[in-house]
This record gives C-alpha cells, sequence and structure tokens, in this order.
C-alpha cells in the first residue's frame, strides 16, 4: 500500500555555526491510510518539529517529505497551504477552537476556505463524535474533552488522507482521554485516514497501531502497541 | 464573512464600543460640514448667487480688502463687454452700511450697487424687481426673516439715506455675515460716496463701481490676464472672489483643519482597535492558517468585518447628525447641511477607516501557522 505520508531521511536543523540545534536527525516513517501512529518521547525530543515537518508548516533542512503523494520539497508557500486545506487535518492540543464559533460552525469553518470536493456533512460528523446534542455551543461553554471532540470533527469535516494530532490529551483526565484518543483510531480506521499522533500520554497508547519513540531528534520504532 | 460576521456577533460589546467612537466622529464630521458650509453661505452666498464667472476689480489692491476697496471706472465696463469669450459685463458696486427699519430694526447691509435690467440685477420671489428708480431697495429672504418686509423703509446710517423695500430674493443672499440689499447703481454710487439727501451730487461720483461683473460665453471664455492687461483691471475668478470676502479664508481653513485632523483620528483609533484585535487574534490566526487558509481569505475576511463595521457606525453618526443638524438649523447658528459635504463626509470616515485596519490587519500576513502547535501556545 502506498503511504499517505512519507517522511525519509528528514534532517531539521535551527540556527547556525556553533549554535546549530538538530531538531530531527535523519528520520524516517512512513503511514498508511488506516494506520494510527503514535509518537512518544520527553519533551524537546523532536515531536513537535516531526508534525511542523510533516504538516507543512516547516521545510526540512533534508531529506524528502510527501503528502498524498506530493513532494513538500517542491512546493512553495502558496501550495503548501494547499496541501494542508486538502490533505492535512490538524488536532492541535486543547481543541484551539475559535472563540467566537459554535461547535457546529468551528467544523464549518475548514469548508469556507474553498477548494474542498467532498467534504463530509458538518452535522453529521458532529453526531458522529458525540457532539451533536452541543452544536450551538461556544468553546466556553464546553468542557475539555468536548473542546478535543469538536476539534477532531473540524479536522475531518474536509476528508484529509493525512491526520496530525498534537498532544490532544494534554488537558484531559484520563477517563476523557481515553475517550478521546478511542474516537481518532476509530474514525482513522473507519475512513482511511493515515494519523500521526505526538503525545506523552502512555495510557492511550493502545489505542495505535504503531508507537515510535523520539530522543534527540531521532525516532525509533517502539513497537505495536 | 463567515468569521466575520459571528465575531462581530460574539464580541458586540468591543466592536459596539469601536462603532460608537466611530459613529461619534461621523457625527462631528457631519455638524462640522454643517457649520462649515453655514458659515460659507454666510460669508459668501451673496457672490455664488451672482450670475457671473469673474470680477475685475482695481490692479494693485489686496485680495482680502478688494471688495472695499477697489475702485474701477464704469468705462471699463464697456471695455470688457468687447472681450473676447465676454458674454456679458455689468457695474458692480459693493459696500457695507448699517441700517434700521421703519419697524426699528436694526440691520447691517451689503449694499450691491447693479444696474436695473443688467445681467446681475437679481429676479425677485417677491415684490418687484429694481426698476431704476432712486431709493430702492431688494433684499435677501434671511434679511426679510429677520423682519424686514415688502414696503418698509430702510434708513442707512448715519446718511439718512432712505430706501424702499420693493423686492424679497427667494433665498439666502449674504457677504460677510451680512444681509445683502440690491441697490440701483447710482444710489450705490451716492451711499458709496458718502451723499447726504439734498446735498449736491458731484458729477464723477457716478464714474466709478467696485468692480466689473463679467460672464463668460459657454465654452468659450475670456482670456483674463489678455482682458485685464486691455482694461487696466485685475480679474478674480468667482471661486477667487470667495476669498476675498471678510473672513471667509480664515474661517472655512480653520474647519478644514479640523476635519482633517478628525479624519487623521478616525484612522488610528480604527487602526489601533484592529491592531489590538489582530494581535489578541494571534493565536486562532495562526490555527487557520495551519489548517490551510490562504493570507487572502484572512485578509478579506478581516477587511469585510473592518467595512462593515465602518460602514454601519458611519451611517449611524450620520443618522444623529443629520438629526442634531436639523435642531440647530433651526437657530440662529450659520448651519446648512447639504447632501455632497455630508456625503464627502461619509465616504471619507469609511475610506480613511478602511486604511487604519487596512494597515492593521496587514500584521495577519506575518503570522506563523507553526504558533498552532506545541509549546508555542
Amino acid at each position: 500500500m502506498t503511504a499517505a505520508l512519507a517522511l525519509t531521511g528528514v534532517t531539521l536543523l535551527h540556527g547556525d555555526g556553533d549554535d546549530t540545534v538538530t531538531a530531527l536527525d535523519d528520520v524516517t516513517l512512513h503511514v498508511e491510510p488506516g494506520q494510527m501512529v503514535a509518537i512518544v518521547g520527553p519533551s524537546g525530543a523532536g515531536k513537535s518539529s516531526l508534525l511542523a515537518v510533516a504538516g507543512a508548516l516547516v521545510t526540512p533542512t533534508r531529506g524528502e517529505v510527501r503528502v498524498a503523494g506530493v513532494d513538500l520539497a517542491t512546493a512553495g508557500r502558496r501550495e503548501r497551504g494547499r496541501i494542508r486545506r486538502d490533505h492535512l487535518g490538524f488536532v492541535f492540543q486543547s481543541g484551539n477552537l475559535i472563540p467566537a464559533l459554535t461547535a457546529l460552525d468551528q467544523v464549518r469553518l475548514p469548508l469556507t476556505f474553498g477548494g474542498v470536493a467532498e467534504p463530509r456533512d458538518p452535522r453529521t460528523l458532529l453526531d458522529e463524535v458525540g457532539m451533536a446534542h452541543k452544536a450551538n455551543r461556544r468553546p466556553h461553554q464546553l468542557s475539555g474533552g468536548e473542546r478535543q471532540r469538536v476539534g477532531i470533527a473540524r479536522a475531518l469535516v474536509t476528508r484529509p488522507q493525512v491526520l496530525l494530532v498534537d498532544e490532544p490529551t494534554a488537558a484531559l483526565d484520563r477517563h476523557r482521554s481515553q475517550d478521546v484518543v478511542a474516537l481518532l483510531a476509530r474514525e482513522t480506521h473507519q475512513h482511511g485516514v493515515a494519523t500521526v499522533m505526538v503525545t506523552h500520554d502512555h495510557d492511550v497508547l493502545h489505542h495505535c497501531d504503531l508507537v515510535y519513540e523520539m530522543a534527540d531528534g531521532r525516532l525509533a520504532a517502539a513497537g505495536a502497541a | 464573512m463567515f468569521l466575520a460576521l459571528r465575531e462581530l456577533i460574539f464580541a458586540r460589546g468591543r466592536f459596539a464600543l469601536m462603532g460608537s467612537v466611530v459613529a461619534l466622529i461621523a457625527m462631528l464630521m457631519v455638524l462640522l460640514s454643517g457649520l462649515s458650509v453655514g458659515l460659507a453661505n454666510d460669508g459668501v452666498s451673496g457672490l455664488q448667487r451672482l450670475p457671473v464667472t469673474s470680477l475685475a476689480f482695481q490692479p494693485h489692491v489686496a485680495k482680502d480688502a478688494v471688495f472695499s476697496r477697489s475702485v474701477v471706472p464704469t468705462d471699463a465696463v464697456a471695455t470688457w463687454a468687447r472681450q473676447p469669450g465676454v458674454a456679458s459685463a455689468a457695474p458692480f458696486g459693493n459696500t457695507l452700511v448699517n441700517a434700521r427699519t421703519n419697524r426699528g430694526l436694526e440691520i447691517d447691509l451689503a449694499l450691491f450697487g447693479v444696474e436695473p435690467g443688467s445681467f446681475v440685477d437679481p429676479a425677485v420671489a417677491s415684490g418687484t424687481r429694481l426698476t431704476g428708480a432712486p431709493g430702492e431697495i431688494v433684499v435677501s429672504a434671511t434679511a426679510a426673516k429677520q423682519g424686514i418686509h415688502l414696503g418698509d423703509v430702510v434708513t442707512v446710517e448715519p446718511l439718512g439715506t432712505t430706501l424702499r423695500v420693493v423686492g424679497i430674493l427667494a433665498s439666502q443672499h449674504t457677504f460677510g455675515h451680512v444681509e445683502v440689499g440690491y441697490v440701483p447703481l447710482r444710489t450705490w454710487q451716492e451711499v458709496h460716496a458718502g451723499i447726504r439727501p439734498g446735498d449736491p451730487v458731484p458729477q464723477h461720483v457716478y464714474d466709478d463701481v467696485t468692480a466689473v461683473a463679467v460672464a463668460a460665453r459657454p465654452g468659450a471664455g475670456p482670456d483674463l490676464a489678455a482682458a485685464d492687461r486691455a482694461t487696466g483691471t485685475s480679474s478674480l475668478t468667482k471661486a477667487q472672489s470667495y476669498g476675498a470676502s471678510p473672513g471667509y479664508t480664515a474661517e472655512t481653513s480653520t474647519l478644514q483643519m479640523i476635519e482633517a485632523f478628525l479624519y487623521v483620528i478616525s484612522a488610528l483609533v480604527v487602526g489601533a482597535f484592529f491592531t489590538v484585535l489582530t494581535i489578541q487574534r494571534t493565536q486562532e490566526i495562526a490555527v487557520m492558517r495551519a489548517m490551510g487558509a490562504s493570507t487572502r481569505y484572512l485578509l478579506r475576511d478581516s477587511l469585510l468585518q473592518s467595512a462593515a463595521l465602518l460602514t454601519a457606525s458611519t451611517a449611524l453618526g450620520i443618522g444623529l447628525g443629520l438629526a442634531a443638524g436639523a435642531g440647530i438649523s433651526a437657530t440662529s447658528m450659520p448651519f446648512a447641511l447639504e447632501s455632497g459635504p455630508v456625503a464627502a463626509a461619509a465616504v471619507l470616515t469609511v475610506v480613511l477607516g478602511m486604511v487604519g485596519a487596512a494597515v492593521a490587519v496587514l500584521r495577519i500576513t506575518r503570522v506563523d501557522p507553526l504558533n498552532a502547535l506545541g509549546g508555542n501556545r
């Protein structure tokens, strides 16, 4: 099967001269559709840098990054924006929802950016993540777990091939953490999304198909969950 | 407009506060515009309503004193009439006098001396036009509002010259904030020379006027400089002559300066508001950029939000200004609302506000979508 997300020999350096920091060191990671991969590791290990490179937010110093078969190295700033819109979905810490929008409008928002060929129905999606009954609530009226569920629905509405998830359980208690990651795993498997989740939370790894460990910018397989 | 509209509703208190500032500025613009037009009307409406294209004065007289100091020989009128491009030329006299009516009303008048039947002899709304008989006067509609009626006798003080009101003009005719009264040229020349009733009048009194009133042929006016050389005069176009009205330039430039400052303040206030707003929105802008929102989308959304806020609040301010202006118009304050200046105030408030907002929201282009991730929160 062709990988939806393929990082090959990726190195990311920050700064120059004696101040050079190696954020990613020769990282190779291939994620196939319907596969959920977890990246664990201590703070500063390079997990967020990995998401930034995979999410077309940062161009690596060396190596190749392909999203849905498109080489990001050849993409300009506008093209990378289009790739994020068309092929990638982001789930951020604490949901990172827009304060002015209701849950339903949060999910509708990516569709207003244009260019989405076959979007999922926002109401149906909200129902799927268990938030239909709070469709008209704004972020400050939702709990942390509910905000994450809305964030997941927002990331999936454009039918992305790749879902990048940044510490989804950072602000949640144990019970809600399990709910949220189980939801991510279900969506990944049902809709054939290639999901990369960065997390500190080892209690949720059993929902994932593969687990990698990062240390000092290097990625190493930790095995199946 | 998806996000802009929802943010306007969600943060309505914040936007209402900003909108009320813009509305107050727009309201002040309307009031200043009304005051500006009112003062201009009070200063030069008599000149504005003269059917002339230019006035030829005595050369080498300071511009701000030409209406009181200029002396032009009456035979210059015939010379002007022969100049190429001139449709009509007529003598024109101006002098300011103190007067009192037979009803005891004290009033200052700008006496415009005109040849009855000439092109500067005005039509009247009531009564009759000047016939040429000595001692006639036709007064401004605003003078009639002050209590001068048809048939009243106006006495020029301290000369004692009496003028009978034979006609009332249709609209305001004022000059230097003084009501205009049109009198036959010979009567004007006698008053201007200080001739008392019954005194002998030297013939030279009838030799001079203040200026030659000139009407150009449509589409092919005279070469004023060439005509001035031929006639020994110094011409001012009608619009230039407004600046020679007492106090006109000082008043209008003061108000224009206040208006200009208000426009700048308005743009700065709007710019500062949207700068703070954009800084507060940095995180959500980063999130949307990470999700693939283009810079164009984000700029368009923010600018539409600014435009909606500015348009609505300016419309509110203009409405309040018009309502307040209607009240002020009923007082003795020189105040007049005209659609042109009010529309210009509205457009400038919105456009300059948009410039301020545009400079502020350009910060969006510098927001890094990477801020949406990890420890950058």
